[in-house]
Order: C-alpha cells, then structure tokens, then sequence
C-alpha cells in the first residue's frame, strides 16, 4: 500500500514542482521589469517568500483554517453515533493511526470533506444535509473516500498547490494593477529604462512579464485541477477497496449530484477538498479542463462497471473502459493486490426508504447548538435547551418524572459555545478554579456536588471523562 | 587509498539499504499483529453488547424465550473457546443467534419504536461492520507482508533474519461468512 502512496507522491511532486517554477518565473520577471539590472534575483526572493511564509502557516494550521471557514462543528459520538461508527469501521479498514475528529457542518447542502496533513491528526466532515439523505452504506462510501484522501496525503498536498495557486495569483494581480492603473509607475520604470540606454530591453521584458501575468494564474489553475481530478478517481478507487463495495459510493454520487444546492462557504481553493464540487452553479458551464472533480456521472459509471472485485486492478479495468483512455491511474504496484478484494453484498435494502428525515436533521442542529437527549423509559426522546435551569421535569408523554443530566448540559453547551477548548473538547475557563476530580461510582445515574455547592447529576450514558460545572465553570475530572 | 574508501562507502551504502529494508519488514509485521489485535477488540466488544440487547429486548418479546436464551448460551460459549478453531465456530454460532434475533425483531414494532433499542441495534450493525473490517484490514496487511517477503530485494533480507509469512484469516463456518443483515427500515 505505502509503494503506491509513494508512487502517487512523487507524480504529483512533478505538477508540483512545475507549479513552483510558475511562481519563480513569474517573480523574476515582475522584478526584472520594475527594477532593470538585478531586480529579478529580488523578484524571485520576494516571491518564494511568500509562497514559503503562506505554506508555513498552511503546514501547522492549514486543518483549523478549512474547517473555520466551512463553518464546521466538532461533534461526539452521542450526537450522531451513526456517523461515528462510520468512520471508525474506515479507520479500522484502511488501518489508520488515530481515529479522526468528525465534524458537522450545518448546511443543507450534501457535501464532505477531509482535512490533516498527516493520518496521526486528520478530521472528516460532512454536512448536516449529507447526514439526512444517505443510507449507511452511501454514508460509508462517501466518509471511505474521504478518508482515502488522509491515507494517501491528499490533504497536504493540495493544501501546498492551493497556497501557490493563490501567491502566483496574488503576485500578478499587484504587478497588473500596478501596471495598468498606475500610469506613473510604469512610467517612471520606463524613463530609467531609457537613461540608461536600454530602453528596447526594458520594454520587451515589460511586455513578456505582462503577458505572464495574465497567463500565469491560468495556467496554474488548470495545473492545480489537473491534480485534484485525478486524486478524486484514486480517492474513489481506494474508497471502493476498502469497503468491498462500489455501489456504496455510486449512490452516494447519484444523491449528491442531484443537489443543487450550493455550499456558500467553499471558495475555488477549498472546492477540491470536497467530495463533490461545491460550487455547482460556477463549475456547471465550464469545460471538462478547469473543473476540479471529473464529471459525476463518468465516476458513478466507472464504479458501477467494477467487475469481479472491488481491488484497484478492477477500478483501473473499469475506468479505462469508461473513459476509453490507456492512461494509468494506479501505480503498478498497487495493482497486484486485487486478488482477494471481493464486492461484499450491500448491508441495507435499496429500497428503505429515508425516515422521518426533516426530524433527524433538526434533532442534528440542535445537538450540533448544546441540546441534550434525554430518553425517557416510554421511548419518547425529550430534548433539553442549553439554557434550561431545572433539574427535572416530568415527561410529556407518560408523565414520569425526568432528572435533566445537569453536567452534560453544561458540557454540551460549553461546546456549542465556541470557547477556546484543549484536547478532549472541553472549554479552557477559568483556569484559577481548583481542578476537581470526581471517582464514579457504577454506571446509573449518579449525583456529585461541586465545591461551588452545584449538584450536578450524571447520567448512564455519560461517557466523557471531564466535565464542566455549569455554577462555577470549574473542571471536574470523572474517574471510573 | 581511494579504492579503500570507495570500498568502505560502498559497503556503507549497502549496509543502508539492508537495514532499511529490514525496519520496513518490522513494520509491516508489527501491522498485522496490530490488525490481528483489532479482531479481538471488535469480537469482546460484541460480547459487552449483547447482555444490554437481551435486557432490552426482554420486556418486548415475551413469546421468543427461546431466541433470547440462544444468544445467551451462544455468547457464553463464544466467551469460555480456547482455541482458535473453537473460537471461529462459537462466533460462527453466535452470529447465526443474532441474525435470526433480527428477523424476529420485525415482528415488533413497539420495541423497534425503543431509542435504546434502535442505538444498541446501531452499535451491534456496527460491531458486525467493525469485525468484517478488522478482518480484511488483517488480510490486507498480512498480504503486504507477504508480498514483501516474497520480492526482490526484501526477500534477501527476509531469508537471513528469519521473517515467516503470516497466514491469512480465512472463514470457515458458513454461518460465521453470513454477517446478520439488520434492517434500517
């Protein structure tokens, strides 16, 4: 598996690098015609810095930037166990590290993407629409290929060729401004060019520069798409490897094209991070040359015409007959392996049809904003606001009195709240408060007073291993 | 001199080499005991599951004794195998309890209706879903491994300190190969 990571690596370091010498021609020539003896050399340096100072900071907090901007929420496991298991059930077949944090973004759009520069710290997310249209197995075809893009370091990559993309269109839009709107720059260049008696020189390397800058963005851009529609086919043929099953994915490609909702937060640099391009309305009219995903349909068909097995070797065999091209999408040595890669049968009926879907989504979005579950032993689901102050009511339905689980209330809204948080998710306030350790008894329901004199009652399903008392803001730590 | 030390860098370079190829061979054995690790994992967890499944479904299912004391008896049997051949048919036995539980189980509507129920009834699909995977994350790894040993260059390397391929996880009992198919609907 790591040969063809490997492979798949070096091929898109040569678009890479190609990308960098865009840049680095572009510099030199934007600094050549400005100032004329060695203002190229400057030109190049200023350039390279730029793009090196962007990937630093797009190296160590490239993940958080995507996700703000999507406007995506972490969430846990209690409020969407499906989409938990999901993901874990990929994380235990593609072997990763370290299961990836899942976020939810609220949006009725369906869409997914993935972000981390490594497997060891990754994040999947998907939106709230996405969760409300697809079977479990679509869901696990669509959260496998999210995954694949971790596995086989998509996500860095095009985190890096998205930054240069955006510096070589950065740089060249200062020169053309600069160029064509002020007059007595350009003019000024042009009078030292000529004191000096180069003036025809200075000129031509004016107008070479000029012409690339207005080609250097485009030619980046076809470039970077170049790149993210082919990493899309290997994302869905490991996709369909890992979990035996290509119509999983198919289907879920048939709902997400049907969509034609946009996502208003994905921009033309985080377009081919998602599963399907967000932006339907820009990229419908285009040519097949500047879209970041290859069409729908030519994926859906390719995975629809695997046959004999769900390995790479089949998904090579099938996209070759789809697309009627000899090019190799696969490295050889990832081909090999396809022996024993059976299609498994699909663990849902096609025909089920998606329940009571407007409720789901709304019980998502109030999870998603700090409301807590509370199951009632009728089997009615009483959902509790974030602000609700008592600690216990009785039952709509059958009149039974119910304790409100006060601490994950208080954790759940503390979440919701975008406070800054470590680790396990919970908020870094008022860090003066003694920290509070808390040794649990059983597993029922239980009540423990805070030192603030709060009561706060835990619930059987309380699983976290910290808290925070809603009285004091004080961190209590549960020990089982 | 020079012939000296090109000799020296050259047995240097070799040397690089082996012991590359070497920790990339650790590696991948470490995997697939790591993958073959998971299997257990999954397998205990079903086991934790099924006695909240039982006691839930209980209250409902007056008239189906019968399933519930199966998957009972299965699941006890399957926690007490020692060896791995009776550990592979006691599993096999007692995912043929639990499939034939959720054909029953559509003859309830009120207990489908249950929150706790229909959350054990995901994480049970999904222990089946997590065990299915572990195994083939095994077999995946274990065929990394193997084709390792088997290729030039490693092979060398894999001759001299003794690396042994690692056997795959193949399903013997019929009932074990049909995973319980739960229905959403």
């Amino acid at each position: 598996m790591w040969e063809l990571i490997q492979q798949n690596k070096r091929k898109s370091w040569v678009l890479f690098i190609m990308m960098g010498a865009c840049l680095a021609l572009l510099g030199y020539l934007v600094g050549a015609a400005y100032a004329p003896p060695d203002g190229g050399v400057a030109g190049l340096a200023i350039a390279l810095f730029i793009w090196m100072l962007l990937s630093i900071i797009s190296y160590f907090s490239g993940d958080s930037i995507m996700l703000s901007i999507s406007g995506a929420r972490q969430i846990t496991s209690d409020v969407h166990p499906q989409l938990f298991n999901v993901v874990e059930e990929m994380k235990i077949a593609s072997s990763m590290p370290a299961m990836p944090k899942v976020y939810i973004i609220d949006e009725a759009a369906p869409n997914a993407f993935a972000t981390g520069r490594k497997p060891q710290s990754s994040a999947v997310a998907v939106t709230a629409g996405l969760l409300s249209r697809m079977n479990r197995d679509e869901l696990q075809g669509v959260v496998a290929h999210e995954m694949s893009h971790i596995q086989n370091r998509d996500v860095m990559f095009m985190t890096f060729a998205g930054i240069m993309l955006g510096s070589i269109a950065l740089i060249s839009q200062v020169f053309l401004r600069g160029a064509f709107f002020s007059g007595g720059m350009s003019g000024r260049v042009r009078t030292r060019g000529s004191d000096r008696g180069g003036g025809q020189g200075q000129a031509i390397i004016m107008i070479v520069a000029l012409v690339f800058a207005i080609l250097a963005p485009i030619m980046a851009r076809l470039l970077y798409f170049a790149i993210s529609r082919k990493r899309e086919y290997l994302a869905d043929a490991s996709a369909a490897r890992l979990t035996r099953y290509p119509e999983g994915l198919a289907s879920a490609l048939e709902k997400l094209s049907k969509s034609t909702e946009d996502l208003p937060r994905a921009n033309n640099i985080t377009a081919p991070l998602y599963i399907v391009n967000p932006l339907k309305k820009a990229g419908a009219k285009l040519s097949n040359l500047s879209s970041t995903h290859p069409p729908v349909e030519e994926r859906i068909r390719v995975l629809r015409t695997m046959a004999g097995g769900a390995g790479f070797l089949q998904y090579q065999e099938a996209f070759n007959r789809v697309t009627g091209s000899k090019s190799k999408l696969i490295p050889q040595s990832g081909l090999k392996d396809s022996a024993q890669a059976a299609i498994r049968t699909g663990s849902v009926d096609a025909g089920a049809p998606v329940t009571q879907t407007k409720r789901t989504v709304d019980d998502l979005v109030r999870a998603v904003n700090g409301f807590v579950f509370l199951t009632c032993t009728c089997g009615l689901k009483a959902k509790i606001p974030p602000d609700f102050k008592k600690e216990s009511f009785p039952c709509p339905r059958c009149g039974s009195v119910l304790r409100v689980p006060t601490a994950e209330l208080a954790t759940a809204a503390a979440m919701a709240s975008g406070l800054a948080r470590d680790a396990n998710g919970v908020p870094q306030e008022h860090p003066q408060l003694q920290r509070m350790t808390y040794h649990r008894k059983g597993s029922g329901w239980e009540s423990l007073s805070c030192a603030c004199g709060k009561t706060i009652q835990l619930s059987p399903q309380f699983s976290g291993s910290k808290l925070v008392c809603n009285g004091c803001g004080r961190e209590i730590t549960i020990e089982r | 001199m020079i012939g000296a030390i090109i000799i020296v860098g050259l047995i240097f370079i070799v040397a690089m080499f082996l012991i590359g190829i070497y920790n990339s061979l650790i590696k991948l054995r470490n995997q697939v005991k790591n993958a073959w690790s998971q299997i257990d994992v999954q397998l205990k967890r079903r086991h934790d599951l099924i006695p909240n499944l039982v006691e839930t479904a209980k209250g409902y299912m007056k008239h189906e004794r019968q399933t519930l004391e199966n998957i009972t008896a299965a699941r006890s049997k399957a926690m007490s195998a020692e060896s791995v051949g009776d550990k592979g048919r006691a599993e096999g036995e007692l995912s043929a309890a639990m499939s034939k539980f959720f054909l029953v189980v559509e003859n309830y509507p009120d207990l489908k209706a249950n929150q706790n129920f229909l959350a054990l009834q995901e994480e049970l699909t999904s222990t089946e879903n997590k065990i299915a995977f572990s195994r083939q994350a095994y077999n995946d790894q274990t065929m990394f491994f193997n084709n390792k040993i088997e290729m030039f260059p490693s092979n060398i390397v894999a001759g001299m300190f003794g690396f042994k391929q690692a056997e795959f996880f193949e399903i013997e009992d019929k009932a074990e190969k049909a995973v319980p198919k739960v229905d959403f609907s």
